[in-house]
């Protein structure tokens, strides 16, 4: 029968949940640059999970013995130590494995403070409409008027330097991002026919909101949750690196890059391989959240 | 004389249209001074053609918007949404099914959930006998149980026309809006919810109010028809009386465009199209 | 010699879920002068046969067909480039959407003299000529002044006019018209048919008819290609479809349209049909 036959993908006895993860993997294994993201992410990730097992040295152990040693293909490498040393004798490798976690802490707890305030505030926007609205967008407005890292500075400032108040100043400058896309999502889905369905049906206004709605505006802020979580990282470095975010001797990336400034002519490595974890870890981030957005947004599918 | 399910006494409705800094903004009168009468068990068909105020009439039936003047009696009580709300039991009343079945049904949702959810928030009624109602449903509509856990996105548009169908009458209603139905379905599937519609309302004796701008769908399914032109009703009697005397120019315009498929005008057409 | 000659035109598109037969073995010609109707529900493959012809369908869609003559030439042997200059010129297609087949950037005007200048190289002022001419040709009233006008400035009905005036501004041989008036109220509709039966009598041109609409069909077609899940399923002139028709699909087809109705309930095709689709077809 023409009426009860289903698609084709539904044809085949498999879990929808599966097929659905299976169409996902198609579209994003697609952009080999988001696969290669992906496998340098996990592999961030596996460093920062097993940091205990695998670092050689601890992240504040000094070798008063072997100061500003280079990395083991150069003369006077000391063999101890792979990466070569610092300023105060601690061992570069060890360091750049303990700060994957903080790079990856600070990512994690900022995007989720910001999605989830970002989602809530621009849930209530999209929704209630009218002068709620507009109060909440150009309050929006106004604090992505500032640039966003000296926004991030001014409130570190007054909150007191340290990694936590970094993290709280990183998530305040990017939740407008999160308002402005969750409230776009939800304007264009509250009109659709489903939303209209369920109100008829007799559902209430929380429910609407987070049941009907919300669900369906969860693509668009899953991309934009793997983009902001490299950006995270990256001013969380920025501001390690101005002497307001994590401080000395946590071996978070910026922080490290700060304290080897003056060494910069005399010990190249020091500042080059903190600068190129950054580097790599947000380079593979925004290529993961590339191909993310290609399986994701279903403008940008191609059939 | 049997009981009136739906009444509509002069409904008005306006809407304003800009008014910005310097200007003041226009009114449009989607719908003016629309009066009608819908018995139990009967169907009301509204034809028009789009922007005629049929769809904005429907949404006040369904009592999503209020009207901007007039009454709106159902089972002779009047709504009053503005100064009373909506009690549940008036929201049980009437139900709707829209015309897009790809829009109307949640992505994120199994089927089960889209046929429960009306009376997980309208009732007390534990999540067993929640589901056992669903399920009744569903077979009712011509649907299978293995067909409960999917999401929409694996139904035909004609299954989830079905579905649509089946989520609005959970709540046992008296009166099924039905906002283009079938406009967006394959011929053959159009004839199958048809029949569809056709066996719930005998079943379960209910009214419907049937939008439509296919003629020949409305002189199949009702038996009053009310003509919309501009927002106001020109023509409105027993679907028999309008079809074979029409009063209204437009009501015959409409009926002359309306594709012919018989053999009869096939051939005459051929014959001018050879002279 | 036939206008447009298709012979085992198979069509698939590479998908997640494996390859997708969207046209399968359908064979088809039109004549100059003719009206052929491709009649179908959705997933029949009749949008798709013609954009094939077109070679408008995407990468991922592999077209393979015994022959596909247009007017003489081999469409299959031709590169892009010598596609190009006939598609839109020899060719032209009108779609269902009227309103998003015209760019909203720019004004009517523009649009219809950018296909005057690609393919008749005219100049300016020839070209505005002509663009006004072509406009009145389709109806619309005081064309000097809708040719400054932007397609959102415009209803349904008119934008549909703007794509048939720039489809017949360089007098195609052949138009495709796809769902021309699905989007389009019925009074609308029967003005977009009229209109379109006009030119193709004064013209002569070949067309194309892809639609759902038995109704339509009725109206506008010389003959008639029935296609049912990417397969021709009936062919016949349009009195004997409806008069007679062979194949069971058919029948089913249009026994369910609401006018045909006589009982209570409407014969679905299913009931009818049962997916026999080699069953009825005349040996």
């Amino acid at each position: 029968m023409a009426d009860t036959s289903t698609t084709a993908a539904a044809a085949k006895p498999v879990d929808p949940r599966l097929a659905v993860l299976r169409e996902f993997w198609f579209y994003f294994s697609e952009n080999r640059g988001a696969v290669i993201g992906l496998w340098v992410f996990l592999f961030v990730v596996a460093i920062a999970v097993f940091a205990d097992l695998i670092a050689p040295y601890g992240a504040i152990d000094q070798y008063r013995d072997a100061l500003l040693k280079p990395p083991f293909w150069q003369e006077g490498a000391d063999p101890r130590f792979l990466l070569g040393t610092d300023a105060v004798g601690r061992d570069m490798l060890s360091r750049l494995i303990y700060g994957s976690r903080f790079s990856l802490f600070v990512g994690c707890i900022v995007v989720s403070g910001a999605l989830v305030v970002g989602v809530v505030v621009g849930l209530i926007a999209g929704y209630a409409g009218g002068r709620i609205d507009t109060l909440i967008m150009r309050l929006m407005d106004i604090i992505l008027a500032f640039p966003s890292l000296l926004l991030a500075l001014a409130l570190v400032a007054v909150l007191g330097p340290s990694l936590v108040n970094a993290m709280i100043a990183i998530a305040i400058v990017q939740q407008p991002h999160y308002v402005r896309l969750t409230r776009a999502a939800v304007l264009s889905e509250k009109t659709k026919d489903y939303v209209v369905a369920a109100r008829v049906a007799g559902a209430r206004p929380l429910r609407l909101m987070f049941v009907t709605i919300l669900p369906n505006c969860l693509s668009p802020l899953i991309v934009q949750a793997a983009l902001s979580f490299s950006t995270a990282i990256l001013d969380a470095a920025a501001l390690g690196f101005l002497g307001m975010g994590a401080q000395p001797p946590t071996p978070e990336w910026g922080t490290m890059l700060a304290e080897a400034r003056e060494f910069i002519l005399r010990a190249w490595w020091v500042v080059t391989f903190p600068g190129l974890a950054i580097l790599i870890t947000v380079l593979a981030i925004n290529l993961m959240g590339d191909g993310l957005r290609d399986a994701l947004d279903p403008k940008l599918k191609r059939s | 004389m049997s009981e009136i399910v739906l009444e509509g006494r002069n409904l008005v409705r306006d809407y304003h249209i800009g008014g910005g800094l310097f200007s003041s903004g226009r009114v449009i009168h989607a719908v003016k001074d629309v009066s009608f009468k819908v018995e139990k068990g009967k169907t009301l068909a509204i034809v028009g053609e789009s922007g005629c105020g049929k769809s904005t009439l429907a949404r006040i039936i369904t009592m999503i918007d209020a009207p901007t003047a007039g009454e709106l009696l159902i089972d002779g009580d009047k709504v009053d949404l503005v100064k009373d709300g909506l009690t549940p039991e008036m929201r049980r009343k009437v139900q709707i099914v829209f015309q897009n079945p790809y829009g109307s049904l949640n992505p994120r949702q199994k089927i089960g959930d889209v046929l429960g959810e009306p009376l997980l928030v309208n009732t007390a009624m534990p999540t067993a006998e929640r589901r056992d109602r669903a399920m009744q449903m569903l077979l009712k509509v011509g649907l299978g149980p293995e067909h409960f856990s999917r999401y929409p996105h694996m139904f035909s548009g004609g299954q989830r026309q079905r579905i649509a169908i089946a989520r609005a009458l959970m709540l046992n209603p008296r009166l099924l809006v039905l906002d283009e139905p079938v406009s967006a379905l394959d011929l053959s599937v159009q004839a199958q919810v048809l029949n569809l519609l056709a066996d719930l309302q005998d079943e379960f004796d209910l009214t419907y109010v049937f939008i439509s701008h296919d003629l020949s769908v409305v002189r199949y399914i009702a038996d009053d028809v009310m003509v919309m032109y501009f927002g106001e009703a020109v023509e409105y009697g027993g679907r028999d009386r309008v079809f074979s005397d029409p009063q209204h120019d437009y009501t015959k315009t409409l009926f002359a465009a309306t594709p012919r498929a018989d053999v009869e005008s096939i051939r005459a057409r051929l014959a001018r199209r050879a002279a | 010699m036939h206008l447009l000659e298709i012979e085992n035109l198979v069509v698939e598109f590479e998908t997640a879920a494996g390859p997708f037969r969207a046209v399968d073995g359908v064979s088809l010609h039109v004549d100059e002068g003719e009206v052929l109707a491709i009649v179908g529900e959705s997933g029949s493959g009749k949008s798709v046969s013609m954009l094939a012809v077109m070679g408008l369908l995407p990468w991922t869609a592999k077209v393979t067909a015994d022959t596909m003559r247009f007017a003489g030439r081999d469409l299959l042997s031709l590169s892009a480039g010598q596609r190009r200059k006939i598609i839109g010129k020899d060719i032209a297609m009108i779609f269902q959407e009227p309103v998003a087949s015209l760019n909203p950037c720019f004004t009517v005007g523009f649009q219809i003299e950018e296909v005057l200048r690609v393919h008749m190289g005219l100049d300016g002022k020839a070209r505005r000529a002509r663009a006004i001419e072509l406009l009145n040709d389709v109806g619309i009233p005081d064309p000097e002044q809708r040719l400054g006008a932007f397609p959102h400035q415009m209803s349904g009905g008119q934008c549909q006019r703007v794509m048939i005036a720039i489809a017949i501004a360089c007098n195609p041989k052949l138009l495709i018209a796809d769902e021309p008036t699905t989007a389009l109220d019925v009074t609308i509709q029967k003005q977009i048919l009229d209109l379109l039966m006009n030119l193709q009598a004064e013209t002569g041109m070949g067309m194309i008819m892809i639609t759902h609409n038995m109704g339509v069909v009725a109206e506008t077609a010389d003959r008639v290609v029935v296609q049912y899940k990417g397969r021709k399923m009936e062919e016949a002139d349009v009195l004997s479809l409806f008069e007679a028709p062979r194949h069971n699909y058919t029948k089913a087809l249009l026994a369910a349209l609401p006018d045909r109705a006589t009982g209570d309930r409407l014969p679905t095709i299913s009931s009818i049909f049962n997916e026999d689709i080699d069953g009825g077809a005349p040996a």
